[in-house]
């Protein structure tokens, strides 16, 4: 049987840059980049997506992705991207954010652009820990996790318990989908990818305010090896925050949030009323 | 062209900010300002523009660093505590060269302060408004009419110069109402080729930031930035001469004190005292050629400010105390009258000898 | 044949590839290193290869190029 012609199947995605990032060896936001790269290649929008980075280990996306980039202050980013996004209704507008940005700093913006159903994307790259400024105790750092800022382990009596943001977010009636992800296996990578392009694809849609939560690793500042470090997240924060999707209006039934929420008040006579 | 209507200050502002193009509004209520918002909510939705009101002061300012990175003429407003908020927000614009607005009814303060009015954020307004070197134009109305002029001036230099500019009212200029004619609204608007519009596929990707890893890289981008600055102290001074060509005692007072100002210099003309007014226009570039011209014939200087002594000092500098320079203020929320200031004139016209 | 192609100027030697190959043909290159110090991965024996891809979905650098045929 004569062989057929070869031909690439995998490589790096146009909306990725040629540059080399920064991001440690066997960082799992490299991998987070490209699954984004790879929506962006597939559903042609790279011309018109606006992507805001955070401050934080990833704080240098704007030189790693190849559409119109935004550097946010620390934990701002949904409401920069808000503005983009009102500015240019038809552009993809997506946030890139850690644990600190934006579940500590930032948590009134995510809450507030999830309240308002911004038709944005927020990546959540979620690794228990401060990554850029040398490994401190993170809104989502497990109990008994020792960082720089816990040193004897997070005492829960002292700094409460960890922040499941998909469980958080889900009852606000301007998030349209979450989905909770993690990058540890070539099967889980693909599951992520797609919860990603739904995402932008319900954005393309308008159906609403759209989260992906991935769950990952920092083998620096947890002090292990790439492939320790994904064992201790199988082990400690898959148990912790559950994969799955934690919303879905679309699945529910619903074209999108204001549909959703309209079903779920269908008893309150001033949001049944007809616009005036 | 030509009607005039009564109408608030805060109003007037977000009035002819519209017709300035502004098309994006982020607010957040705090008083005494809380009326450029309830405007903006009405007229916003009537013209196809965006209002916000923001989760708070700092998302506003962020959301105002997006709508500027995204080419859109857009403003936000608040009051002195408010205004504290933005700063790291207003640092961040002025570190990736973004335009945008920002209005400053001010109140009494510091921290939660008074709901008066006062001239107390000066020094955050010409000095502080956020970290790192950066100047901003900020420009200080006295009338109802300058509310609306200064705005609308406000968002061409904001483009021109791609920098936040600032606008220091107080809550006297806020809330009083007098006739005004409003500007003409505004067709035609620069283009803006670094904005993050998405590139569709024409041209390499835009990146506003203000982030540069390398000290070396981040202070030839300052030293650049500073340029333009230096342009902006050349060209851009604007400031207001009232019996100031033969004055003994200049008296120099801007926004609401500078009206009060206004009236003691006349009433110390009528008493044989050679005084006028100065009333700087803008803060920043502050009116150093006009003030340093008067070195000549001046005796003496008096500043007079709603506040504890912030203005002085660039008065100060401004004439390199060639003469004297005093200060008469009052704060906290408190308005001086006329006659006090009258009598701080009389007093230090009596002591140069004027 | 299948085979990938690994672009040391990305590759940072973190060996998620070498785990991720069902066939266990990729390996850390222990006898150089690349122009950051790293072992670049390599496929030791190019005749196994599936171009499953898995190596290059692990990969948070991009510095696999995967060929089917």
């Amino acid at each position: 049987m004569a062989d057929k012609e070869p031909r690439i199947v995998f490589q790096r995605p146009k909306s990725l840059l040629p540059v080399q990032m920064h991001y440690c060896p066997g960082c799992p936001h490299g991998i987070v980049h490209r699954l984004i790269g790879e929506a962006i290649d597939k559903m042609g929008i790279e011309g018109t997506t606006v992507g805001v980075a955070p401050v934080g280990c990833a704080v240098m996306a704007y030189d790693y992705f190849a559409c119109d980039m935004i550097e946010a202050a620390h934990g701002r980013a949904p409401a920069v991207a808000t503005a983009v996004k009102r500015v240019h209704p038809e552009n993809i507008v997506f946030s890139y954010q850690g644990d600190g940005d934006l579940a500590s700093i930032g948590m009134a913006e995510t809450v507030h652009a999830a309240t308002r159903g911004e038709n944005i994307t927020v990546i959540f790259y979620n690794n228990a820990i401060y990554g850029m400024t040398g490994g401190q105790m993170a809104p989502t750092s497990l109990p008994h996790q020792v960082t720089q800022t816990s040193p004897y382990g997070r005492d829960v009596h002292t700094a409460g318990y960890p922040i499941r943001v998909c469980e958080l977010l889900k009852d606000l009636d301007g998030v349209a989908y979450l989905e909770r992800v993690t990058v540890d296996t070539p099967s889980h990578v693909r599951k992520a990818k797609r919860a990603i392009q739904k995402a932008f694809t319900y954005q393309q849609e308008k159906r609403g305010y759209t989260l992906i939560e991935i769950v990952g690793t920092c083998s620096t500042n947890w002090g292990m090896t790439p492939l320790e470090s994904m064992d201790w997240m199988r082990e400690n924060m898959l148990p912790y925050y559950p994969l799955g999707v934690y919303k879905d209006i679309v699945a529910e039934g619903y074209e999108n949030i204001h549909e959703a929420a309209k079903d779920r008040a269908k008893n309150v006579p001033i949001v049944m009323q007809e616009a005036n | 062209m030509g009607e005039k209507v009564l109408m608030k200050g805060n109003e007037a502002v977000a009035a002819s900010a519209v017709r300035a193009g502004c098309r994006y509004y982020f607010g957040y209520p705090i008083t005494p300002q809380t009326e450029v918002a309830a405007y903006m909510s009405k007229i916003m939705p009537k013209i196809g523009g965006t209002f916000l009101q923001a989760e708070s002061e700092i998302a506003a300012i962020n959301m105002l660093y997006g709508a500027g990175a995204a080419g859109a003429r857009a403003m936000t407003s608040s009051s002195s505590p408010g205004i504290s908020l933005k700063g790291e927000g207003i640092s961040y614009m002025a570190g990736a060269d973004l335009p945008g607005v920002i209005l400053n009814v001010e109140r009494g303060g510091p921290g939660l302060g008074s709901i008066q009015p006062s001239q107390q954020d000066y020094w955050q307004a010409t000095r502080a408004m956020g970290h790192g070197d950066s100047r901003h134009i900020v420009y200080a109305p006295n009338t109802v009419q300058e509310m609306a002029d200064l705005v609308y001036l406000a968002f061409d230099k904001a483009d021109e110069y791609l920098m936040p500019v600032v606008l220091l009212a107080d809550g006297l200029l806020g809330q009083m109402m007098e006739p005004v004619e409003l500007p003409p609204e505004k067709t035609e608007f620069p283009e803006k080729p670094w904005a993050t519009t998405g590139h569709h596929n024409k041209r390499p990707h835009n990146v506003a930031n203000s982030l540069y890893l390398q000290a070396d890289k981040l202070e030839a981008k300052l030293r650049e930035r500073y340029a333009r600055y230096e342009q902006i102290e050349k060209t851009e001074q604007r400031s207001e001469a009232f019996m100031v060509d033969d004055a003994e005692i200049v008296v120099v007072a801007f926004g609401a004190s500078a009206r009060i100002a206004r009236s003691a210099v006349v009433s110390a003309r009528a008493q044989g005292i050679k005084a006028g007014l100065l009333r700087p226009i803008t803060l920043w570039p502050f009116p150093n050629d006009v003030l340093e011209a008067t070195v000549p014939q001046a005796k003496a200087y008096l500043s007079v400010e709603m506040n504890m002594g912030q203005m002085v000092d660039d008065v100060r500098m401004a004439v390199h105390d060639a003469h004297p320079v005093r200060f008469y203020g009052r704060t906290g929320g408190v308005i001086p009258a006329p006659g006090e200031v009258l009598d701080a004139i009389a007093k230090l016209a009596q002591e140069v000898g004027a | 044949m299948s085979r990938i192609i690994v672009d040391e100027t990305y590759c940072k030697g973190c060996g998620l590839c070498v785990d991720a190959c069902p066939e266990g043909i990729v390996e850390l290159d222990q006898t150089r290193i690349n122009a950051k110090g790293y072992h670049p991965a390599v496929l030791v024996d190019e005749a196994k290869c599936t171009a499953c891809s898995s190596c290059a979905t692990m990969c948070p650098d991009m510095a696999i190029t995967v060929w089917r045929s």
